[in-house]
């Protein structure tokens, strides 16, 4: 008999602009994580011997990233020298895939009490300052036909059909949920503000939100990724997608994830653990799934994870009742409202990456604890959560409430 | 003997004397390889001050030995990474002997040559007559013998690339600039004085790279300034190389992982890379085609023998349109005094400011002086009295495509000159044959086909009508020479070669409009397959109308000589196009619109009519109806005589047409497709788009004797 995979509890910190003047640049990585991790405990109240792993998402690992920042963080945190850590890639996935390997750790029965979560300065380290072939080496570049996922996006867009209009109107709508989710405090059990080490306030806010984002503001931003598509990018893509006469170029950084600063941690167990320490399940993780799909578009891969986790779960699209699709760029998320012939109510209902960040190895995390948060709240029954991914992959991981 | 003479001079140098006992040029040879083993080994034993590097030839070295690549296949690859290491680990046991080692470069030292110079401690260059660089891509090579390792170390990845990957060539004072060259000096005498010099000034010699605590110029790959540029290098480069061309790419990942490392370990990585090029059919196509083919044309392989060369002193050129005036600044830069005349002075001073306006360009980028500006514009003269013909060599006609037109201004050409005036006629499609029944000296009377821009585009074709005498296309071919073109030689028929299967390129893609094929598809197909411009782009440039004009032509010449019109595919659409008022880019616009300061789009209106969904075929099918139809017709033109050679078929219809490079030309493209595998796609696409692609009983003959095209002096390797 396999072991439910039992989710305790969620928590993020809040999302600060991912430059040098947002509020989470003077604070280091591991701090983020160390203050989360002081917290879980607070919340929870375990014995941190308990706690088999620390599997934390992170992108960019190096430099104040770099050194399996999970252990560091729970030996920075005073945790228990027995508790063991890992940091893991799978680009934007990341947090999600920490969840998925704590599950499938969990319920192995090899496992019973484990961290899942992830961690993103962006402000201090920039993505892709971690080089790698697939950018840095021109063989390895030239054979995968490497596009950045912001060209991808664009082309997702024309394939599509979707014009600037429509993609800004959906950037709107998620900026607009996301201030009311925050004013109606929907965040309120999630978000541990961070405080300096006498205690005073440094962010207890997602600083991207703008409730007064309107399609008339976003009309002046102009396309992110036109330049670097005239530089090369846009003919990268001719061989796959002959027949597209050229790309529009309508992504921007206001309809696309914002570049954020965060970190995420789900406590996650067995029911022999939520016996030890009187922790309450308040959900099960149904299904993961992943999936890869052409490398050059590359954000197609939500709706094939989605269906493929439905299959495994034996479940069809309408039984979800919420959805949290990463919103990397407004195209990723309105082809996979299309795809799966949903309604968009039910899609990212306190708003997504586009009005608050999307902090690279975090997020994945943080929108596994939205859908445990509003299942409750709304009392309903399970959720899906997916992830465009470098590469071409997708990620799905769907839960329900025990 | 020797290729590598090894002296001493009083200073206790070693003069390592590059003298070639078997040729006027030192090349890379076996024989040089051994000299080169051999002198190496002699150093090693030897106590000297320096060496010194110089040549006893006119150039300094002329590189690798091509016939020698050109025979490199998948299963001696690895003879050719031998080779590589061999060179590279000679020359850097002089590179790290710790003393001085000068190179006296006396001409040009290209390729291989300039590798070799790169190996020495200090490079002086004679002032004039000196060329250098690294120009292997050409040839879909790359610098193999230590050149990009070096240039890399010596210049950083961005300073490098121009001379790697665009095989830049330049000249010893562009080389001081970029840092390449240390010393240039005007006589040998000073240039053996000056590397005398050097090594009694610097008694221990060491190479940057070789010295601790080195730094690449410009970072390594993993330094931030690197980290920007390397994603998005590649798919610059694509925009250039489509995929199809390997030399380019292969040199950037080259350069790139041979920074990454030592010295040692980057030469390695740099031979690896060369083995894999060289024994590639890429190489095969762009040697075989670029370096053998071309040298047999410039050397003369269609020209008449036994006619004494003629050198031309005075051209005129009649008609001062764009193909006249460009004919005439053509001829003014080669030095030759040129009459440009036209009906009025207006126009044809018209036709001079062509020439004013691309000399001015070149004279704002410091091209050159505008001394030399005055120089060639005055070489110009405007003309419209046809008196001013007198005593000219050589009239290229370029009026309008009219016969009466034409006819006329032979005529009074001839009453103007003399018996021995060659009369050329730059039509395009007109034959030669007939044209020339206007002529009272129809054995003077030539075609001369050239391509626009006149001044840019390397090509003429020569085209020989029934009565051209052998004198006349000798001296025709020396002209052409003369003005720096490449001429290929074919004889008379309706479109001649190149445009007969340009037309079959383009009546191809508005086939494919018509059977509901996505225009952008066909577009993307020509320019993933390499060619320069996309057919229905091509078509609207030169006008839709033309399609149309061209075919009633030669319909009405058909039905002259008693022949049949088979319809192409193409012909409905044509028509619906002009029924619907879309003639071409000029007139408002054809298969695009042209909307002013946006690019080009399809026009919605041919997409409403043609585009069916499930018309589309594979983007495979699409690129090879491309190439097939001209490989095909060129299998024609050879069939009916119209081509008299594989190689003026292959420069034909690359340097004319811009029929992909990397394939070597219309015949090379069927050689490295194989024969009887392009005869059986050939069949395939008969059967699947029409009867014209069905392979000629020549070419599936020449398959079943396992033959390839090639012109007998230098047979072309079938792919394996």
């Amino acid at each position: 008999m396999t072991t439910d995979a039992l989710i305790f509890d969620a928590i993020r910190t809040p999302r600060g602009r991912g430059k040098a003047t947002g509020a989470l640049h003077e604070v280091k990585p591991i701090s983020l994580v160390s203050s989360l991790l002081n917290a879980l405990v607070e919340r929870n109240a375990f014995d941190t011997a308990a706690v088999d792993d620390i599997v934390l998402g992170c992108v960019t690992a190096v430099g104040d990233q770099g050194c399996d920042i999970a252990k560091t963080a729970a030996l920075a945190a005073g945790w228990n020298q027995d508790v063991a850590g890992m940091t893991l890639n799978r680009y934007c996935a990341s947090g999600l895939e920490a969840v998925n390997t704590a599950a499938m750790k969990i319920r192995s029965g090899w496992e019973q009490l484990v961290v899942a979560g992830g961690v993103e300065s962006m402000s201090r380290v920039p993505m892709g300052s971690d080089g790698g072939p697939w950018l840095h080496d021109p063989e390895t570049n030239f054979r995968t036909g490497f596009m950045p996922q912001g060209v991808g996006a664009d082309l997702m867009a024309t394939l599509d059909g979707f014009t600037r209009d429509e993609v800004d109107r959906f950037a709107v709508r998620s900026h607009q949920k996301a201030a009311k989710a925050w004013q109606e405090g929907r965040f309120a059990r999630s978000v541990v503000p961070v405080n300096d080490r006498v205690g005073q306030l440094i962010l207890d806010h997602d600083e991207l939100v703008r409730p007064d984002a309107s399609v008339e503001s976003l009309s002046g931003l102009k396309p992110s990724f036109q330049s670097m598509g005239d530089m090369g990018y846009d003919d990268v893509a001719r061989e796959k997608y002959h027949w597209v006469e050229s790309i529009r170029h309508i992504h921007h950084a206001g309809n696309s994830s914002g570049i954020v600063d965060g970190a995420a941690l789900v406590l996650m167990g067995n029911q022999a653990m939520a016996d030890r320490f009187e922790l309450k399940p308040r959900a099960r993780v149904v299904s993961t799934a992943l999936v890869g799909t052409d490398p050059t578009l590359m954000l197609a891969g939500p709706a094939p994870a989605a269906r493929k986790a439905l299959d495994i779960a034996g479940l069809s699209a309408e039984d979800i009742d919420l959805f949290e699709v990463n919103e990397a760029f407004a195209a990723v998320v309105m082809r996979f409202i299309n795809d799966m012939n949903i309604d968009e109510a039910k899609v990212n209902i306190n708003g997504g990456s586009i009005a608050m960040g999307h902090p690279l190895g975090a997020t994945g995390a943080i929108i596994i604890g939205t859908l445990v948060d509003e299942l409750e709240a709304r009392d309903l029954q399970r959720g899906l959560a997916t992830l465009c991914v470098g590469g071409g992959m997708g990620i799905a991981t769907i839960i329900e409430r025990v | 003997m020797t290729s590598i003479r090894y002296e001493k001079d009083e200073h206790n140098i070693v003069h390592l004397v590059l003298d070639n006992p078997q040729g006027s040029a030192n090349i890379m040879d076996d024989a040089f390889m051994d000299s080169l083993d051999a002198v190496v080994e002699r150093l090693q034993q030897d106590e000297f001050n320096g060496v010194i590097i110089r040549s006893a030839k006119k150039t300094f070295f002329a590189g690798a030995n091509l016939n020698q690549v050109y025979q490199i296949n998948e299963d001696t690859a690895h003879s050719a990474y031998d080779n590589c290491t061999r060179i590279k680990k000679a020359v850097r046991v002089w590179e790290t002997s710790g003393k001085p080692v000068v190179a006296c470069i006396n001409g040009a030292a290209l390729g291989g040559g300039w590798e070799l110079a790169l190996s020495c401690h200090h490079r002086v260059c004679l002032s004039r007559g000196v060329m250098l660089g690294l120009p292997e891509v050409s040839l879909g090579l790359l610098p193999g013998a230590g050149g990009i390792t070096r240039t890399v170390r010596m210049l950083g990845i961005q300073g490098a690339m121009p001379y790697l990957v665009e095989g830049k060539q330049f000249k010893p004072q562009a080389g001081m600039d970029a840092g390449l060259v240390d010393q240039i000096v005007d006589t040998e005498e000073e240039m053996l004085q000056a590397a005398v010099a050097w090594i009694g000034n610097n008694p221990e010699a060491v190479q940057p790279w070789d010295k601790k605590g080195y730094k690449m110029p410009g970072g390594k790959p993993s330094s931030p300034a690197m980290a920007q540029l390397l994603p998005i290098a590649p798919a610059m480069m694509r925009q250039k190389t489509r995929g199809v061309q390997p030399a380019p790419e292969t040199i950037l990942s080259t350069i790139v992982e041979g920074a990454q490392v030592d010295f040692e370990s980057a030469c390695r990585i740099e031979s690896r890379y060369f083995a894999e090029l060289a024994s590639g059919q890429v190489a095969k196509n762009m040697i075989g085609t670029f370096f053998f083919q071309l040298n047999e044309i410039k050397s003369g392989a269609c020209r008449p023998q036994g006619v004494e060369p003629r050198r031309f002193d005075k051209v005129a050129v009649l008609g001062a349109g764009m193909m006249g005036a460009g004919i005439a600044f053509t001829c003014a830069k080669s030095g030759i005094p040129t009459i440009l005349k036209d009906i009025s002075l207006e126009n044809a001073e018209k036709g001079k400011d062509y020439a004013r306006k691309q000399l001015q360009k070149q004279v704002d980028r410091g091209r050159i002086s505008s001394e030399k500006m005055d120089t060639t514009l005055a070489l110009i003269t405007p003309s419209a009295d046809a008196s001013d013909l007198q005593g000219c060599d050589m009239v290229v006609e370029a009026v309008f495509e009219d016969r009466n037109l034409k006819a006329s201004v032979t005529r009074e050409t001839e009453t103007n000159t003399s018996s021995t005036t060659i009369f050329a006629s730059n039509t395009s499609s007109l034959p030669i044959t007939g044209l020339a029944q206007a002529a009272q000296r129809p054995d003077n009377y030539i075609g001369l086909h050239f391509f626009s821009p006149v001044d840019k585009m390397p090509l003429v074709e020569i085209i020989c009508g029934e009565k051209t005498s052998d004198q006349c296309l000798a001296q025709a071919y020396d002209f052409v020479q003369q003005i720096g073109k490449v001429p290929i030689v074919v004889n008379d028929s309706r479109g001649f070669y190149t445009t007969r299967i340009f037309s079959t390129y383009t009546m191809e893609s508005v086939a494919m409009v018509g059977e509901g094929i996505s225009v952008a598809s066909i577009e993307n197909a020509a320019y993933l397959s390499g060619c320069p411009v996309g057919p229905l782009s091509v078509v609207d440039e030169v006008t839709i109308t033309l399609a149309e004009k061209v075919r009633t032509q030669t319909i009405k010449d058909l039905d002259a000589e008693g022949k049949t019109y088979t319809p192409h595919p193409a012909d409905s659409t044509v028509d619906w196009m002009l029924a619907n008022n879309r003639h071409g880019k000029a007139s408002g616009g054809g298969f695009f619109d042209y909307p002013e300061g946006k690019k080009k789009q399809v026009w919605q209106g041919l997409v409403d009519h043609f585009y069916q969904e499930d018309a589309q075929i594979p983007l495979q099918d699409i690129k090879d109806r491309l190439l097939f139809a001209q490989s095909i017709e060129t299998v024609r033109c050879l069939d009916e005589s119209v081509l008299i050679s594989t190689r003026d078929a292959n420069i034909g219809s690359i340097m004319g047409i811009g029929f992909p490079p990397w394939t070597g030309g219309t015949l090379q493209f069927i050689n490295s497709y194989g024969l009887k595998a392009f005869v059986t796609r050939a069949r395939d696409l008969a059967i699947k788009y029409g009867d014209r692609f069905e392979p000629p009983a020549s070419l599936v003959e020449k398959a079943e004797r396992g033959e390839v095209y090639g012109d007998g002096t230098f047979e072309l390797a079938e792919s394996a």
